[in-house]
């Protein structure tokens, strides 16, 4: 080994010591190892195997417990990246609006193929699953920044601005330096607001509903939303009430209340909108939220790829706390302290389901935890939290300044209020609704200008897939259940490619606890290429439905028990789309194994053909 | 067909170590009985090595681990009306499915080769060299379970499976009255 004593210091000492410092900047507090490792990878570029050691050191851990957290997050790196990295959406999406021209304008621009560093470590050019820009597709990250409906030539001018230096921020939004947080947060990504209901989108007071709060007791608060009939807009839709009061009545020292803007799901983006456009009333929400269950901390989970809107709902924040309506004694009431922190997420979508994004906030792993106990009763650090989504929060912060009944009035009998639809794909309005629950999707589709569709994604990959003998069927918790993403197929598209990704999808996402989800979902991937080749047997349709229903059976958090949903409801509503591909063999020899490609490396090993198998031998 | 004739029976050994064949034996004094009900055709028990009529019912021991196993059991495939994979090579790979286990190799089976016939800790193997006599079939890329290579229509699970399992198994098979093992069929340490 040559030891050069310039660049040791030069390599070891100035690195350990500005690691160092982001720890101590953390207070060398483990349970803040996501924003340690985000500040290392943004200042380094990777993870090296140094700095795991140095952060462990300084942290308390073992080496290996920081590289389980670092290897678990897509954004962060064990190998150097690029100074700029640029991630594009490879969502069906945006499969269907272009990319791989996109992709290929960025790699002839950038002289590197997808998935690879430029030597001198300028450019890393990678792929990503949805970052919650569907309605403007294809759309791509540019470290923290984004850039939306690319074409390729919108990319290699891109690229080739980048190569002369000029950073990505200047490029996504030229003349940024007068513009406030938020304005600069509305100029680089278009909301497309296409229909404001009365409750979210349309004018909101400020702080009425907190006002309001402050007059009722924290049980009347709950009864209030009890009363309103709200449900959870994460997805699940379970009674934002009872969730409440389950976490007030739950003896404790400290309580905590947390917002799910992780926003995952494939397809959603209206939290996205929320978080631009109605940031106030969602902080708001909590803080009524905070006074209901008495918790004094708030967090907000921001996904990693909405770091563009950090400084817009930081700038919220401050201005809240400034204004005496968040932090100690707010609205002057003595004793009310309430303060929220933003924990930005990595890369990681099941970071959404609540005990994984608990898990992510205490420094681990993203892994969801096993339930019971329920994060209401023991949650981030063992005490109870409240995980809403924005959109939740939101409604919460309206109802108090509204009224129960005044919500409770409008939707179905068991789905009160309005709901965000995140609407995308082959339709010639996409963008954001807000529309009572129970109208039907036909109706739905004739607002977003998609009536030629073919087929709809409700409710993201882990919802289900509506052919249009079902486009009656009603958008509520009762009939179509959905956390709001609404993607719109047209005939043009091939329902096995859509499956296929989706599942893909899933294998990139799963956590990997439970086998039969980290396993079982690349059987059922391998599957669906078996019947997009031909090679299937009837057969295989009972084992698609088997092992669907083994992953369901057998998962331990809501990633793996929805899974195999778009295998599951494209036969269901497809059928002749499986049908029609499936091959029984006459004599029973299977033709999905073939035997040519089986013996090719023997073959070229022994330097012999076969004696069965090829014809010619002779 | 003739009303009389007894169900034929065709077994082979493909990448297994013959533990399962002996296990057929195990059913004990109950094999005289079977003997009486079925005529084996293509067999090592009958030393034939074709088929001589199609059989109704044909025994797979092993997975496919070379081309011969793949032929062969293609052959059983379109000479039986029902095939049977016997114990947990036939139906998973087994024991010879522990080469797929070398992945993180640009080339497995040489790797899986050398190893085996030349830097393996216990090899003694005075010319230095993988065996390659052209009568040797070729190795496939991984072993294979019969089961993607052909349909299989009845597993019988074990390593090697027991004579009582064996015996209940083919027997109501014969009878056409199996409809899989009850849930304690089975238990595992
Ligand atoms: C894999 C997975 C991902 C999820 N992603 C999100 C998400 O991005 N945002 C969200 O609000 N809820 C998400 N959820 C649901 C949450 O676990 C939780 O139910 C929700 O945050 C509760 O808030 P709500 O009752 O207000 O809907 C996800 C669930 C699973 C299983
Ligand atoms: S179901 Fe999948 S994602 Fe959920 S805990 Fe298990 S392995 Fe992880
Ligand atoms: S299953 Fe067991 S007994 Fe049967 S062939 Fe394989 S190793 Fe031998
Ligand atoms: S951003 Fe590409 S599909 Fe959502």
């Amino acid at each position: 080994m040559d030891v050069d004593p310039s660049s040791e210091r030069n390599d070891s000492d100035e690195p350990t010591l500005r690691i160092a410092a982001i720890c101590a900047a953390y207070g060398n507090d483990r349970h803040r190892m996501l924003d340690i490792l985000r500040d290392v990878q943004e200042g380094f570029r990777w993870v090296s195997p140094r700095s795991l050691e140095t952060v462990a050191a300084c942290t308390g851990l073992s080496r290996v417990q920081v590289e389980g957290v670092a290897s678990f997050y897509s954004f962060l790196s064990l190998t150097p990246k690029g100074r700029i990295t640029i991630r594009l959406c490879d969502d069906i999406v945006d499969r269907f609006a272009g990319l791989a021209a996109v992709a290929a304008a960025f790699e002839a621009e950038l002289g590197i193929r997808m998935g690879e560093t430029s030597a001198d470590g300028s450019f890393s050019l990678d792929y990503t699953p949805c970052i919650g820009m569907c309605d403007q597709a294809p759309a791509a990250m540019i470290n923290d920044v984004v850039v939306t409906r690319l074409t390729p030539e919108r990319a290699a001018s891109i690229g080739s601005a980048l190569r002369a230096g000029r950073l990505p921020l200047e490029i996504a939004v030229p003349g940024h330096a007068g513009l406030s947080p938020a304005e600069r947060a509305a100029a680089m990504v278009e909301n497309n607001i296409r229909h404001a209901g009365p409750v979210l989108l349309g004018p909101v007071p400020s702080d009425a509903g907190l006002r309001q709060a402050l007059e009722l007791t924290p049980t009347a608060i709950i009864d209030a939303i009890e009363a309103s009939g709200l449900r959870g807009c994460g997805g699940a839709g379970f009674s934002t009430g009872r969730k409440w009061r389950a976490a007030a009545s739950e003896p404790a020292e400290r309580r905590f209340v947390f917002c799910n803007a992780d926003e995952g799901e494939p397809g959603t983006f209206k939290d996205r909108v929320l978080l631009t456009e109605r940031a106030d009333l969602m902080i708001e929400g909590m803080t009524i939220a905070a006074r209901a269950v008495g918790a004094r901390e708030g967090l907000i989970y921001l996904r990693g790829e909405y770091a563009y809107l950090r400084d817009h709902l930081e700038a919220v924040l401050e201005s809240r706390r400034a204004g005496g309506r968040l932090g100690r004694r707010i609205h002057g009431i003595e004793g009310f302290d309430f303060d929220v922190r933003l924990q930005l997420g990595a890369g990681a979508y099941v970071c959404g389901e609540e005990g994984a994004l608990i898990s992510s906030c205490e420094g681990l792993p993203g892994e969801p935890k096993t339930r019971p106990p329920y994060p209401v009763n023991r949650g981030y650090l063992g005490f109870p939290t409240l995980v809403n989504n924005v959109e939740t929060f939101c409604h919460a912060a309206r109802i108090l300044g509204r009224g129960a009944d005044w919500f409770r009035a409008m939707g179905t009998d068991r789905s009160h209020g309005t709901k965000l639809f995140s609407v995308s794909g082959d339709c010639l309005n996409p963008g954001v609704y807000e529309l009572a629950y129970g109208l039907t999707l036909a109706e739905l589709l004739t607002l977003v200008g998609g009536e030629d569709a073919a087929a709809v994604q409700v409710g993201g990959p882990s919802g289900t897939m509506v052919d249009r003998a079902n486009f009656h069927r009603r958008l509520s918790f009762d009939d179509l259940a959905t956390g709001g993403a609404i993607i719109v197929f047209s005939a043009r598209r091939n329902i096995l490619e859509i499956v296929d990704y989706y599942m893909s999808f899933f294998v990139h996402e799963s956590c990997g606890y439970c086998t039969p989800c980290r396993v079982g979902n690349v059987f059922l991937h391998k599957a669906i290429g078996k019947f997009r080749a031909g090679l299937a047997n009837p057969e295989d349709i009972d084992y698609l439905r088997d092992l669907s229903q083994t992953i369901i059976e057998t998962s331990r958090c809501g990633l793996g028990m929805t899974s195999p949903n778009p295998i599951l409801t494209t036969l269901q509503n497809f059928p002749l789309v499986y049908s029609a591909l499936v091959k029984s063999s006459p004599d029973r020899v299977r033709a999905s194994f073939d035997v040519q490609s089986a013996i090719e490396g023997a073959r070229r090993i022994a330097r012999r053909r076969s004696t069965i198998f090829d014809e010619d031998y002779t | 067909m003739n009303e009389t004739r007894k169900p034929r029976v065709a077994t082979v050994s493909l990448a297994g170590c013959f533990g399962c064949h002996m296990a057929i034996l195990d059913i004990d004094e109950r094999l005289v009985g079977l003997m009486q009900a079925v005529e084996f055709d293509r067999s090592p028990l009958t030393d034939l090595k074709t088929f001589t009529r199609r059989c109704d019912i044909g025994i797979i021991e092993g997975g496919c681990c070379n081309e011969e196993n793949v032929h062969v059991l293609q052959d059983f495939r379109r000479n039986c009306d029902v095939l049977i994979a016997l114990g947990q090579c036939a139906i998973m790979g087994g024991l010879p499915a522990m080469r797929n286990a070398i992945m993180q190799s640009d080339a497995p089976l040489r790797e899986c080769l050398e190893e085996a016939y030349i830097t393996g800790a216990y090899i003694r193997n005075t010319t230095h060299q993988i065996p390659n006599d052209p009568a040797l079939p070729l190795l496939l890329d991984r072993v294979y379970p019969c089961s993607e290579v052909v349909e299989i229509d009845y597993q019988i699970p074990g390593c090697a499976p027991g004579g009582d399992i064996i015996f209940e198994t083919l027997s109501s098979i014969l009878a056409g009255r199996f409809h899989g093992f009850s849930r304690d069929s089975f238990k595992f340490d």
